[in-house]
């Protein structure tokens, strides 16, 4: 308890002091974590609803697919990318490894099925003659996403959550893509890992208490989001 | 309507592209132009590189695979700025697992490898994987124990003695992760015809030398550790150095650059840089005096240019 108290401790203390190495490092978290669950949004939403909505073969086993991908190990995820990015690897040419970009393609592919998944139930649970009924009044395709979305509000922004919840959190593909490098790759949560290895521990459980503030506030404003339209309806 | 449906994902699309642009901003290559100095002929294609030559600023970067304990003591905190500075070379430390970094010396996946296990080394120097291999340092590695010493290793003089104690009583906490402080731990078991099968309560982490460590205090058993880990957590844990000296304990570390005649994409020029400033004088005195001051002892002896056998004389 003592240890978790002077944990704390330290926690308010680099906050204070405006510790410059902590903010690069929490900085960077949001800009990859926040990135790698927009691009999840961007492709996964409309793949989410088209596989929602869509009516092909094999259209279970696709889904059946997406929901396995929801319990993706991350450090699998993260050993596959490493694997396609290395240069003995077929896209090392590229010089993507050990780079923030390769843990947002790797973050991605952990946060991606995740949107899908979740969209696709959110869409489903919509009235089913919902669409038609847009199409009817003169919709256009896109418009219909749109609108569609909003209506399925609740669910979406549970997957926006629920992906940036996964990606923030997670250490093994951050560390393996990554490489854990102070200045340009290093995370909170790789940070911690360094310097738990280091027998820091009062700055470890620091960072930890920092990431999950973090991850809370993020989490409230998409809550109050989405929340906020159920309470305008009186419901 | 549509029109302004377009026009939002038009813009989230532009929003998406200047965001790819930063994210990627301070990971590409250093941009640092290669320096046109009098003394460029030193830093390209030399053969052989000559007594000190003058490092060059040939900017760049690189990937250097190195091992987690050689991290974890600090020491390349300290020197990768002073290389940075010396060269203009941006230098990726890669810290993983003895095993995993000759790996990737030997898939090209790194430019240049610092470990510590010539055993495990050697394979790959004869395959032509890592060439113009240098001796850097040295440090030693300990056994440590439980207070209590149940196998009574304290005061015993030889070494293959101490490790049959140990296996008689256990129990003995190994890494388990191919490091080259796990070779080290398997060769002394073999150097004392013993089999790990038969070594009582040996049980192995796969982790790191100080999550070893901890294991090992948890439940007092013995552990092998390099001395600069235990010394630096000391503090922490109930352990105890219980016998340390012999020749068969050093901790021998050695640099190499990956073999570019096999490697395609590996960048020579920042590699040899590297090895050059690992074995130069100044980088030297740097290493002999790492932590000198806390620890009132070397965490790590300085060797560049000595004979492998006059190491711990």
């Amino acid at each position: 308890m003592e240890q978790l108290w002077s944990g704390f401790v330290e926690a308010l203390r680099l906050i204070a002091n405006r510790d410059s190495e902590l903010w690069d490092v929490t900085a960077r978290t949001i800009l990859v974590s926040g990135f790698a669950t927009l691009l999840a949004m961007v492709i996964g939403v409309p793949v989410g609803y088209v596989l929602a909505r869509g009516r092909f073969q094999g259209r279970t086993v696709v889904l059946g697919v997406v929901n396995t991908g929801m319990g993706l190990p991350p450090v699998v995820v993260g050993l596959f990318v490493w694997l396609m990015l290395v240069r003995s690897g077929p896209f090392g040419g590229f010089e993507l490894i050990y780079t923030k970009r390769a843990m947002v393609i790797a973050q991605f592919l952990i946060a991606g099925p995740m949107v899908v998944g979740f969209t696709s139930a959110a869409v489903q649970a919509l009235p089913e003659e919902l669409p038609d009924l847009l199409a009817v009044l003169g919709a256009g395709r896109l418009r219909t996403l749109w609108i569609l979305c909003r209506e399925a509000h609740l669910g979406l922004l549970s997957a926006i959550m629920a992906g940036f919840g996964a990606v923030v959190s997670e250490v093994g593909a951050s560390m393996t893509v990554g490489g854990n490098l102070q200045q340009s790759t290093r995370v909170l949560t790789t940070a911690i890992v360094t310097e738990t290895g280091r027998g820091n521990n009062d700055r470890a459980i620091a960072l930890g208490i920092i990431l999950l503030v973090m991850a809370f506030l993020v989490n409230l404003l998409l809550t109050a989001v989405q929340q906020r339209t159920v309470r305008a309806r009186g419901g | 309507m549509t029109n302004r449906l377009s026009l939002l994902l038009i813009a989230l699309a532009a929003l998406l592209f200047p965001l790819l642009a930063a994210c990627g901003g301070d990971d590409s290559p250093a941009a640092t132009p290669t320096k046109a100095a009098g003394t460029t002929a030193a830093s390209t294609e030399a053969p052989k590189p000559t007594a000190t030559p003058e490092p060059t600023k040939i900017g760049g970067s690189m990937i250097l695979a190195t091992t987690t304990s050689t991290q974890d003591s600090g020491l390349l905190d300290v020197l990768m700025p002073m290389f940075q500075k010396q060269t203009g070379i941006d230098v990726k430390v890669i810290a993983v697992g003895t095993g995993a970094a000759l790996q990737m010396g030997a898939k090209g996946d790194a430019d240049a490898v610092l470990v510590h296990a010539p055993t495990s080394e050697k394979p790959f120097v004869d395959s032509g994987d890592l060439i113009e291999g240098k001796l850097v340092m040295h440090n030693d590695f300990i056994l440590v124990g439980p207070s209590s010493d149940p196998a009574k290793i304290k005061g015993l003089k030889d070494l293959n003695a101490a490790m049959t104690a140990i296996a008689a009583t256990g129990p003995f906490i190994s890494r388990g992760d191919a490091s080259g402080t796990n070779t080290a731990e398997l060769a002394l078991w073999k150097a004392a015809n013993l089999d790990i099968k038969n070594v009582k309560g040996r049980e192995e982490t796969g982790q790191g030398m100080l999550a070893t460590l901890n294991v090992a205090d948890q439940k007092n058993a013995y552990t092998l550790s390099d001395r600069a880990t235990y010394l630096a957590n000391k503090k922490n844990l109930k352990l105890e150095i219980l016998f340390e000296g012999p020749k068969a304990l050093l901790n021998i570390y050695h640099v190499y650059v990956v073999n570019p005649a096999k490697h395609p994409g590996v960048k020579l020029a920042q590699a040899r840089a590297f090895v050059s400033f690992m074995v130069a004088p100044e980088t030297q005195k740097t290493i002999a005096d790492f932590k000198k001051a806390d620890y009132g002892q070397s965490l790590f002896i300085a060797d560049a240019g000595k004979s492998e056998d006059s190491i711990g004389n």
